[in-house]
C-alpha cells in the first residue's frame, strides 16, 4: 500500500469528499494558491476552483457563521482555522451557534459543518499558537471532537466527519502533518465514537490522544524491555468518549493512566478517569489513575521548556514504571 | 417515661444473651427489684430483676430469644402511661464493635472484617473484590502496597485456601505511635515502621488472648528411651545417591508425630470451636512455628498422624527453608487442628503459648535438661523436658486437655508406642 | 391589482405595486404583530410564560415592510426582539405561543424559547440570542444560495447595538467581498438596551458604516410601512440581480422596555410619548382609508380579526404538551450517538 503524509491524506479526503458531494466546500485563510499554513489544502484550490476552496479574509468569528449559514442552507462548509488558538475569536459561532441550533430548534434542523484546527507544541509557535484546546469543545454537547493519531486515520474520520450530520471540531497535531503511513487509495470511513487498541497488553492500560499515542508506544517498547506489558488505546473521538473500549482494557490490566497534551488539569484524562472510577472497572483497579498532561502553564517558547511542558517519552516510561510497580 | 428493661452482660464474653424464661407478661404489674426473666448461659441461667415498677409492656424478645447485650427487651410504664409502639428487637450484634481495650468479642462465625487500628484496611478495589470473593476478611492480609496497601497481589498470596469459619480479625487495641513515643526522652529511639505481618501476628494473637479461656497444662517428659531410639533410627538411615543420609530426624519430629498421635488417641481434644457448634477434625493437622526474620511462621504438616516420621522430618525440613524464605502459600500455612512452640534451642526450661486460633491447643516445648530422676529410687541421671499444654476451654475442658497431654507423654517416654 | 380609480396617480410606489388584499393583508399582519407581543406580555404578567422576552411593539413598521416582499425560499435571520420578523415571514402565531408556554407543539419543541423561534420550512433561520449571532449565519446563508445558484436573498435583521459587534464587521465585509445575496436590515431604535446610540456610536446613522464595506446604505422611516418596503424591496432587486448586499437602516422605536426587567430609566417619557404618537399602525391605517383601500369597518374588522387569532393562539398554547424531563437530551445530536 502508498504512504501518505498525514498533511497528504487530508488533502486526499477533502478532496474525495468534493468529488462525491457538490455541497463541500473549503473556507480558511490563505488555503487557495498559498495552499494552506501547513501545505494541506496545497493545489486543491487548482483542481477544485477558487468557488469550492475559498480564501476568507481574516475573520475567524465570521467564517465560523458563514460555515453555520451555510450548512443551515444545504451546504457542508469545511473550515480550516490557521491554528487552533484562533477558535477563541470564533466561540461564539462554535458553541452559541453551531452546536445549539439543533437542540434549541428542536430537532427541525442539523449544522452538518466541520472544522479543522491544527493544534499542538513542538514547533517554537510560543504560547499563543501552539494550544490544545480540544477539552473546552469536547465539553460543549452539540459537537463531536476528533483527534485522528495516524494519516490513515485522519483520512478516514475526516470524510465520515463530512459526512456527520452535525458539526465535527477535528483536532490534528501540527507535528503529525510530515508524518507518514499506509492510507488506502479509495474513500472509507473510521467511524467517530470508536477508540483503537494501538497496542495490546497485560499490565496497564494507557489511553493517549494525538501525538501521544506515539509517544505512548515508544514508551511502551522501551517498558516491555523491563517486563511491564503496556496496552495503549488510542482514544481517537474525545466526544464522544468510547468508555466500553476503556473499561474492557482496565478490567484485564486493572492500572489506567491517561496520556494527553493539553493542559492536565480538568483535560480529557480528567473525565476518562473520572468515567473509568464511576464504572463496573472501579472493582478491577488494583492501584490509582494516573494523568500525565500538559503543564499548568501557557507553552513557552524556548525550546527546552517547551518540550519540558508536555509529556515526553521518558515522563511516560517512568509514570508507567512506577504505576506497574506498585510505587503510586 | 418508660423505662426500657436491657438485656444485661452477665458474662464477661458475653455479646447476645438468650432469654429462657419470662417470670411476668405483658400488662403485669411489677415491682423494682422483682424477678423479671431468666438468661441463658453455659453455667446456670441468670435471673434478671426490674429495673423499675410499674406496667410490663412491649415484650420484644420472647422465650427462647436471643438479643444483643444492651439493648432494650421491653418496657416498664407508669400507671395510665400512653403505651408507644415498641421498636423493633436489635438484631444480633454480628461484628466486634470498633477498638477498645475491653473487647466485646465476637462469635467465631462472624460478619466482615472491622477495623485494625481504629481505621478501615487500605486496599485497592480489586483486591477488595477479589478478597470478597474468597471469603477472606481484607483486613487479614498483609499490604505490600504504599501505605501499607493492600493490593490484588497480597489477596492472591493470602489464597483461597483459607476456611470459611476463619473468625473476622477484630481490631488490636488502641495504641497510638504519638502517645506511646511520649513516654520516652526524643532521641532516645527508632521508629520501626510496622509491616504487614506484625500487624497480623498483633492482631490475631490480641483477639486470641483477649477472647479464648485459655488453660494450661503442665508435664514433664523423660527422654532417655527417645533420643536412644532418634540415635538408633539415625544411625541406620541408609545412603542416599549423594552419599547422604536419607534422613536425620531430630526430637521436634518425634514431638510433632507424638502430638499427632495423642490428638488421634483423644480425639475430643482435636476439635475447633464454631460458636454455635464444634468442629471434630478427622486428621491431626500439627503447625509448627517456625522463627523467621521479623516474625514467624507456622506452616502444617496435615495428617501427621497418618505420616512416617521421616516423612514428616523432610516436610518440616522443607516448610522450614519455605518459611525462612517467605515462599510458604497459604494451603500450607492456613487451618491446622493443634500447634507446636519449640523454645527449647534458647535454654527455655517451659514456658505458655497463645493458642492461634481456630486451633483448640497449642503445646510449648522446653529444652532438655539433665536432672538426677528417681528411678526404683535411686537418682539417675536422665535428661528431660517440660510441656505446657494451652486449651481452649470453649471446646477443649479440663479433662480433656489433660487425657491429651497424658497421651502425649506416653508417646514421648515410649517412642516404640507409635508404632501401636 | 391597482384599485381602479380610487388610487391617486402621485400615491407613492408602495400603493400602486400592491393590490387592496395585499395591503390589507400587511395591516393584518401589523396587528397581528401587535396583539401578540400584547398577549405575550400580559401572559408573561400573569406567570405563564418562563424567562424573560423582547418586545418590539412599536416596530411592526419595519418588520411587516421588510418581509412583505419575500419569498418562502429566502432566508431571514433575526434578533432577540424577533416576533415580528417571524410573523413577518409567515410564522403562526399559536406556534409561537406554545413555543413561549415552552411546549411540545411549539416551533422548537420548548427547547427554544422566545428568543430562538425558527421555522426553516419558511426560510427563517430564527431568531437569535445573541447579538450579532445571525449576522455572519445569513452571509453563510447568502453563500449556499450563490453556490446553488438560486436567486433567493438572505435578509439579515439586527439592532443598533449589534452594528458595533465585530460580527456586524465581518459579515459585511464578507458578504460585499463575495458579492452576496443579502439584506443587512438595521432596526435603529436608538437602544442598545440602555445605552443610546449617541454613546455607542461615532457615526450617526449605521448607514453611514455601509460605505466601509463598498455597499449602499440606505435610512427609512422605520414607522413608515410603505418608506421601508420600497426601499427593501430594491435591495432585495438588487441582490437577485447578483449586485451584492445593500445595508437598509430603519429608524424606529420600542415603547417597551428592552426585557420584561427594564425600568426604563435611560430615556424619557416625553421621549415615549412623541414615539408613541408615531405608532405606525395607525399611520398605515390612515393612509388606507386616505387612498380609498380600506374602510373603517373592513379596519375594525382586520383588527378583532387578529384579535381572535391571537386569543385563539394562546389557548391553544395553554393545552399544549408538557416536555418529557426523561428527554432533556433528544435533539442534541442528530442520530443520539453521543
Amino acid at each position: 500500500m502508498r504512504e501518505l503524509t498525514y498533511a497528504q491524506a487530508i488533502q486526499e479526503a477533502l478532496a474525495q469528499a468534493m468529488d462525491a458531494d457538490p455541497t463541500v466546500f473549503l473556507m480558511g485563510e490563505d488555503i487557495g494558491v498559498y495552499g494552506g499554513a501547513f501545505q494541506v489544502t496545497g493545489d486543491l484550490v487548482h483542481r477544485y476552483g477558487e468557488d469550492r476552496v475559498m480564501d476568507a479574509p481574516i475573520s475567524e468569528l465570521g467564517q465560523a457563521g458563514v460555515a453555520v449559514g451555510a450548512a443551515l442552507a444545504g451546504c457542508r462548509p469545511v473550515l480550516e482555522f490557521q491554528f487552533s488558538d484562533f477558535a477563541t475569536l470564533a466561540m461564539e459561532q462554535i458553541v452559541n451557534q453551531a452546536a445549539k441550533l439543533r437542540f434549541m430548534l428542536g430537532g427541525k434542523v442539523n449544522v452538518p459543518l466541520v472544522m479543522r484546527f491544527p493544534a499542538g507544541s513542538g514547533t517554537g509557535a510560543a504560547a499563543q499558537h501552539s494550544q490544545s484546546l480540544e477539552a473546552w469543545l469536547a465539553h460543549v454537547p452539540g459537537l463531536k471532537v476528533i483527534q485522528p493519531s495516524t494519516p490513515a486515520d485522519v483520512k478516514g474520520m475526516l470524510l465520515a466527519a463530512i459526512d456527520d450530520p452535525d458539526p465535527v471540531m477535528v483536532f490534528e497535531h501540527k507535528l503529525l502533518y510530515k508524518m507518514k503511513g499506509e492510507v488506502p487509495e479509495e474513500p472509507y470511513r473510521i467511524a467517530i465514537g470508536k477508540a483503537h487498541v494501538a497496542r495490546e497488553g497485560r499490565d496497564v492500560t494507557v489511553v493517549a490522544t494525538s501525538i501521544m499515542v506515539h509517544k505512548s508506544l515508544e514508551a511502551a517498547t522501551i517498558l516491555d524491555a523491563e517486563g511491564i506489558d503496556v496496552e495503549v488505546i488510542d482514544l481517537r473521538t474525545l466526544r464522544p468518549i468510547d468508555t466500553a473500549t476503556i473499561i474492557d482494557s482496565v478490567k484485564k490490566t486493572s492500572r489506567l493512566a491517561c496520556v494527553y497534551e493539553g493542559v492536565k488539569t480538568l483535560g480529557i484524562g480528567a473525565e476518562i478517569s473520572a468515567r473509568i472510577a464511576e464504572s463496573e472497572a472501579f472493582d478491577y483497579l488494583d492501584a490509582p489513575i494516573l494523568r500525565l498532561g500538559g503543564a499548568e502553564s501557557p507553552i513557552p517558547y524556548n525550546p527546552e521548556l517547551e518540550k519540558a511542558a508536555v509529556p515526553q517519552v521518558p515522563g511516560i516510561v517512568e509514570g508507567l514504571r512506577n504505576l506497574v510497580r506498585g510505587r503510586m | 417515661m418508660a423505662v426500657e428493661v436491657i438485656l444485661p452482660r452477665v458474662d464477661m464474653d458475653m455479646a447476645t444473651g438468650k432469654i429462657s424464661k419470662w417470670h411476668h407478661k405483658d400488662g403485669d404489674r411489677v415491682a423494682k427489684g422483682a424477678a423479671l426473666f431468666e438468661i441463658e448461659t453455659d453455667k446456670a441461667a441468670m435471673e434478671i430483676d426490674a429495673p423499675a415498677g410499674g406496667i410490663l409492656r412491649n415484650i420484644v424478645v420472647t422465650e427462647g430469644n436471643s438479643a444483643p447485650v444492651g439493648s432494650a427487651v421491653a418496657w416498664i410504664y407508669a400507671e395510665g402511661e400512653a403505651v408507644a409502639a415498641p421498636a423493633p428487637a436489635a438484631a444480633p450484634v454480628a461484628s466486634a464493635a470498633a477498638a477498645t481495650t475491653t473487647t466485646t468479642p465476637a462469635p467465631v462465625t462472624a460478619a466482615p472484617a472491622a477495623a485494625t487500628n481504629g481505621e478501615a484496611p487500605r486496599a485497592t478495589p480489586l483486591a477488595r473484590r477479589l478478597a470478597r470473593q474468597a471469603g477472606l476478611p481484607i483486613g487479614s492480609i498483609p499490604g505490600s502496597g504504599p501505605r501499607g496497601r493492600i493490593t490484588a497481589a497480597d489477596v492472591r498470596r493470602a489464597g483461597e485456601a483459607k476456611p470459611a469459619s476463619v473468625p473476622a480479625l477484630p481490631p488490636a487495641p488502641v495504641v497510638s505511635g504519638d502517645s506511646v513515643q511520649k513516654l520516652y526522652a526524643p532521641g532516645s529511639f527508632d521508629v520501626i515502621p510496622v509491616d504487614g505481618m506484625r500487624r497480623t501476628i498483633a492482631a490475631r494473637l490480641t483477639e486470641s488472648k483477649q477472647t479464648v479461656p485459655h488453660f494450661y497444662l503442665s508435664v514433664t517428659c523423660t527422654l532417655t528411651t527417645l533420643m536412644a531410639t532418634r540415635e538408633r533410627l539415625n544411625a541406620s538411615a541408609p545412603k542416599g545417591a549423594d552419599g547422604r543420609p536419607l534422613w536425620k530426624l531430630s526430637i521436634n519430629d518425634f514431638i510433632i508425630k507424638a502430638m499427632a498421635a495423642a490428638l488421634h488417641k483423644v480425639p475430643a481434644a482435636n476439635v475447633t470451636w464454631a460458636g454455635d457448634s464444634i468442629l471434630q477434625h478427622r486428621s491431626s493437622d500439627v503447625g509448627v512455628a517456625v522463627a523467621v526474620d521479623g516474625g514467624l511462621f507456622t506452616p502444617v504438616i496435615r495428617n501427621a498422624d497418618a505420616k512416617t516420621l521421616t516423612t514428616i522430618s523432610a516436610e518440616m525440613k522443607e516448610l522450614a527453608a519455605k518459611a525462612r524464605a517467605r515462599k510458604l502459600v497459604p494451603s500450607e500455612y492456613q487451618g491446622g487442628t493443634t500447634a507446636i512452640s519449640n523454645l527449647g534451642m534458647y535454654g527455655i526450661e517451659q514456658f505458655t503459648a497463645i493458642i492461634n486460633p481456630p486451633q483448640a491447643t497449642i503445646l510449648a516445648v522446653g529444652a532438655a535438661v539433665e536432672r538426677f530422676v528417681p528411678v526404683n529410687g535411686q537418682p539417675v541421671l536422665a535428661s528431660q523436658m517440660t510441656c505446657t499444654l494451652s486449651c481452649d476451654h470453649r471446646a477443649v475442658d479440663g479433662a480433656v486437655g489433660a487425657e491429651l497431654l497424658q497421651a502425649f507423654r506416653q508417646l514421648i517416654v515410649e517412642p516404640l508406642l507409635m508404632l501401636a | 391589482m391597482n384599485a381602479v380609480g380610487k388610487i391617486k396617480p402621485n400615491a407613492r410606489p408602495f400603493y400602486q405595486k400592491y393590490s387592496a388584499d395585499q395591503l390589507k393583508d400587511a395591516l393584518r399582519k401589523m396587528y397581528l404583530i401587535r396583539r401578540f407581543e400584547e398577549g405575550a406580555e400580559e401572559a408573561y404578567m400573569r406567570g405563564l410564560i418562563h424567562g424573560t422576552m423582547h418586545l418590539s411593539i412599536g416596530q411592526e413598521g419595519s418588520a411587516v415592510g421588510a418581509t412583505m416582499a419575500l419569498r418562502n425560499t429566502d432566508y431571514i435571520t433575526s434578533t432577540h426582539r424577533g416576533h415580528g420578523h417571524c410573523i413577518g415571514k409567515g410564522a403562526e402565531p399559536k406556534l409561537m405561543f406554545a413555543e413561549f408556554f415552552g411546549k411540545e407543539e411549539g416551533y422548537c419543541r420548548g427547547r427554544g424559547g422566545s428568543m430562538h423561534i425558527a421555522d426553516v420550512s419558511t426560510g427563517n433561520l430564527g431568531a437569535n440570542g445573541i447579538v450579532g449571532g445571525g449576522l455572519p449565519i445569513a452571509v453563510g446563508a447568502a453563500l449556499a444560495i450563490k453556490k446553488q445558484k438560486r436567486d433567493d436573498v438572505a435578509m439579515c435583521f439586527f439592532g443598533d447595538g449589534a452594528s458595533n459587534e465585530g460580527a456586524f464587521h465581518e459579515a459585511l465585509n464578507m458578504a460585499a467581498v463575495w458579492k452576496l445575496p443579502v439584506v443587512f436590515v438595521c432596526e435603529n431604535n436608538k437602544y442598545g438596551m440602555s445605552v443610546s446610540t449617541e454613546r455607542s456610536m461615532a457615526v450617526a446613522n449605521v448607514a453611514d458604516r455601509a460605505s466601509a464595506y463598498g455597499m449602499p446604505g440606505v435610512i427609512t422611516d422605520g414607522n413608515s410601512i410603505a418608506d421601508v418596503e420600497e426601499a427593501i424591496a430594491e435591495a432585495i432587486a438588487r441582490a437577485r440581480r447578483g449586485e451584492g448586499p445593500t445595508l437598509v437602516e430603519c429608524k424606529t422605536y420600542r415603547t417597551r422596555g428592552h426585557s420584561r426587567s427594564d425600568r426604563n430609566r435611560y430615556r424619557t417619557k416625553e421621549e415615549i410619548e412623541e414615539w408613541k404618537a408615531r405608532d405606525p399602525i395607525p399611520h398605515f391605517e390612515a393612509e388606507l382609508m386616505a387612498h380609498g383601500l380600506a374602510t373603517e369597518a373592513e379596519v375594525i374588522a382586520i383588527r378583532k380579526s387578529a384579535e381572535a387569532e391571537i386569543a385563539a393562539g394562546i389557548e391553544f398554547a395553554r393545552l399544549g404538551t408538557d416536555p418529557n424531563p426523561n428527554e432533556v437530551t433528544r435533539d442534541v445530536y442528530s442520530n443520539e450517538a453521543a
